[in-house]
């Protein structure tokens, strides 16, 4: 102990956790969601000019689990925004950045459109359904499989070409719908062939048991195949890769075509299972969105479920919210906003540890076990040791 | 320890709270309850519009309002119209064209609930009793503003012999061709004998998109617009003519407040007498149209007030036709009025004498199957295109000689 307590110290310092045990991380990720949805509620409150925040809670709950059908949708739109997550799963494991999952999907779901346009009508349904299936994918993977080819053989900037990719999509969407609605409107409506079967008399639920096999497979992929291997080696360093004999221009190509099947796949579901139409918005972002769940996830296909139902839960929650308070659609986009604002900035406390100058733990630690007065109750003092060690760890 | 006791309150707080909110819900589930389905919300003019007149009158007839806005035109409207019956809606409105096919869904899925939707064309040919279009004769209300537009611009330059317009439109459709028709004619109508005027149109393939919508007002003027009207969603284009200084018409709202110096005048459909009329039938119990059609006279359709600085002359040349249109004297398809030029890709369904004038159309009223278009029915009667008569969304798709479209 020294008298030189006129020294100032730091407010704060911050310090790298290193062993942080799964349940205090998954601790702190709680509270953030929790802190989140306490704050979302304050600020509802705040903008709606004092609509109760137990209001804001019942309908935020109601918007997600209040009917069948809502339940229902929370694991359809979870589906689809987890097919897409997966899809770029593939690529951003090996460090791909493929930004293009929005484009990638609706190519498949236009070739998908093109099959029932010709075809409908002419095959047999169940026929039909495999041929989509057949078209969307190829049509997905030959839109992966470009910016992949010049990115092997050239080494062009993946980020942009993907994106640009998304972009020329969207209008051969746009094209398409005027060569094949005559009237102008550039509104194709719903088509009458080449709809998945209903299962037990619910919407949806092939798309759901798709995506879970989906899920599964590439848990597998990933973890317990070669392919996997080599292609998170590809990721950690392509030098590394090159040396243990990978080649890495096929491992390239080979994940972004398995990247496009899955766009491919998650275009069959959004005509044939969902929307049975199509239009330039169909895929409404979630090619991109499923960037941010499969970070959050950390590339994990069953992390990847919950991140996923996260964000469709805060969505379809926050519109229930906006619809009830009479908001219009920024109050939910504002409300997602300030979510994920907690839920990716509480990474930072899971890999770091904020330790306070002031705080009589922090001068406990200094001082080692005495205390600067002394005479404090013993059972105090075995508390605040516990304390310690709980900082320690 | 701390932190673990501080979470653990939140969370009892947190299900606590929940369990009175949800205790007090649903308490007006017998109250009669309108849904209305928006493709946007009050940001987009046009669903302002319907907004608007929503929520009057839902407190004048006292019946809940439940509002979804951002609605896309796909399965989404069809989630969102069933997540409304669950709610216990009786009435349901959908206002987007693409809407359409998602409400008769669940329009065949539930019958005893009432689903009508604007701008469809398919409710006088589906078989089903709870299912309905409406839209109004909005060319009369453009074609008042078309008025307005061509005297502004006799009074901008007297001495000009020819005037040329812009128009801003968002899809090459019958809607938003049988708007820009009515707004030409309007201006046509008030040139003098050796002057004359032209009108180029230019689509931005999107119904609301301020970006799009700004560039293609702006491209206009650069071609030589003096006068600027639009009929697509945003301010895009109001914005731009304010910048330039240039007149512009508007559709479904004014923008006198925020455009004081070039905002001239403006038409919209007022959705009131409508849902008034569906609410207070479904309420009774009574059978509601099938296609329902507002017009100037039963105040569906409006003309938007005058932008400062108006003249009487204008004030009082938009009075005379109106007033002219509702006695039935003056119609705004009048075929002797405009010509029309005939070619292999354009205006096929059309008759044409030597003279140019229309003598008849064979229209595509009646929707067919995919997506072809097949005319049906014959509109022009005794010299008058008969819009609005065979359905309430507008047919009227006829490429007129004086108008070009730019980018179709």
């Amino acid at each position: 102990m020294h008298n030189g307590s006129k020294q100032r110290e730091p407010f704060f310092h911050i310090a790298k956790r290193t062993n942080l045990q799964p349940w205090k991380a998954f601790a702190i990720r709680a509270a953030a969601v929790v802190a989140a949805l306490l704050v979302s509620s304050v600020v509802s409150s705040i903008i709606t000019d004092g609509e109760g925040i137990g209001e804001f809670f019942a309908n935020l709950f109601d918007g997600v689990f209040g009917t069948e059908r809502r339940i229902l949708n929370l694991f359809q739109n979870t589906a689809i925004l987890l097919c897409l997550a997966l899809a770029v799963t593939f690529a951003f494991k090996m460090k791909f950045w493929n930004i293009g999952a929005e484009g990638q999907t609706l190519a498949g779901g236009l070739a998908c459109v093109a099959c029932i346009q010709y075809m409908g009508g002419k095959v047999p349904e169940g026929i039909l359904i495999l041929i989509m299936a057949v078209c969307s994918v190829a049509a997905s993977i030959i839109w992966a499989v470009i910016p992949a080819i010049f990115k092997a053989k050239w080494n062009t900037n993946e980020t942009l070409f993907t994106l640009m990719m998304n972009y020329i999509a969207m209008q051969l969407v746009a094209c398409c719908i005027f060569v094949w609605v005559p009237s102008g409107s550039g509104v194709l409506g719903v088509l009458n062939h080449g709809h998945f079967p209903q299962i037990g008399g619910y919407n949806y639920i092939l798309n759901i048991i798709i995506v879970a096999l989906l899920t599964v497979l590439s848990y597998i992929y990933f973890r317990y195949s070669k392919h996997g291997y080599e292609l998170s080696v590809v990721g950690e360093s392509e030098n590394t890769a090159k040396y243990i004999g990978i080649n890495v221009k096929k491992v390239i190509i080979r994940t972004m075509i398995i990247s496009g099947a899955f766009c491919g796949i998650a275009g069959l579901l959004l005509v044939a299972g969902t929307d049975h139409s199509l239009n330039t918005n169909t895929v409404a972002g979630r090619g991109f969105t499923g960037i941010l769940v499969a970070w959050l996830g950390k590339f994990n296909p069953f992390f990847m479920c919950g991140t996923a139902m996260l964000y469709v839960f805060i969505d379809q929650g926050a519109r229930q919210v906006a619809t009830a308070f009479g908001m219009g659609g920024s109050f939910s986009s504002l409300i997602t906003g300030i979510f994920f604002f907690f839920v990716i900035g509480c990474e930072f406390f899971v890999n770091y540890k904020v330790k306070f100058s002031s705080s009589r733990k922090f001068r406990i630690r200094q001082n080692g076990t005495q205390f600067p007065q002394g005479g404090v109750p013993a059972a105090q003092e075995t508390e605040s040791a516990e304390k310690v060690k709980e900082v320690n760890a | 320890m701390k932190k673990k006791i501080l979470i653990l309150v939140l969370v009892v707080a947190l299900v606590a709270s929940m369990a009175v909110a949800f205790a007090g819900c649903n308490k007006d589930k017998d109250r009669f309850t309108f849904g209305l389905i928006c493709l946007h919300d009050e940001n987009s003019t046009y669903d302002k519009n319907f907004i608007d007149a929503a929520k009057a009158v839902a407190e004048e007839l006292n019946v809940k309002l439940v509002i979804k806005t951002n609605i896309e035109e796909s399965s989404a409207c069809y989630d969102a119209a069933v997540d409304l019956v669950d709610q216990g809606a009786d009435v349901i409105f959908a206002d987007s064209f693409g809407h359409e096919d998602h409400m008769i869904r669940a329009a065949k899925e539930f019958a005893d609930v009432q689903f009508a939707h604007a701008t469809g064309t398919k409710a006088h040919t589906e078989e089903l009793a709870n299912y309905h279009n409406a839209f109004a004769s909005i060319y009369e209300g453009r074609y008042l503003a078309g008025v307005a537009a061509g005297m502004k611009l006799l009074e901008m330059y007297p001495d000009a012999t020819a005037y040329k317009m812009g128009y801003v439109g968002a899809f090459p459709y019958a809607e938003v061709v049988s708007g820009y028709t009515s707004f030409y004619l309007g201006a046509k109508s008030v040139m003098p004998a050796g002057k004359s005027i032209t009108m180029e149109v230019q689509y931005t393939s999107s119904w609301y998109d301020p970006d799009k919508e700004g560039t293609a007002a702006l491209a206009l003027i650069n071609n030589g617009a003096q006068l600027i009207s639009q009929h697509a969603d945003s301010m895009g284009a109001p914005n731009v003519c304010e910048e330039k200084g240039i007149p512009n018409v508007t559709y479904n709202i004014s923008t006198k407040a925020t455009c004081e110096d070039t905002y001239l005048i403006g038409s919209k459909i007022n959705w009131a007498p409508y849902f008034k009329y569906l609410i207070e039938k479904t309420q009774k119990g009574e059978a509601v149209e099938k296609d329902w059609t507002g017009t100037l006279t039963n105040d569906a359709v409006q003309v938007l007030e005058f932008g400062a600085g108006v003249s009487d002359a204008i004030k009082n040349a938009v009075a005379e036709a109106k007033a002219e249109i509702l006695s039935g004297e003056r119609k705004v398809f009048d075929t002797a009025t405009f010509t029309v030029t005939k070619t292999d890709s354009l205006n096929t369904a059309a008759t044409v004498d030597a003279t140019g004038k229309l003598t008849a159309y064979q229209a595509d009223v009646h929707t067919d199957p995919n997506f072809q278009i097949i005319p049906d029915t014959q509109v022009v009667e005794n010299g008058i295109f008969m819009e609005s008569k065979f359905r309430s969304a507008p047919y009227f798709d006829v490429r007129i000689d004086g108008i070009t479209e730019i980018n179709n």
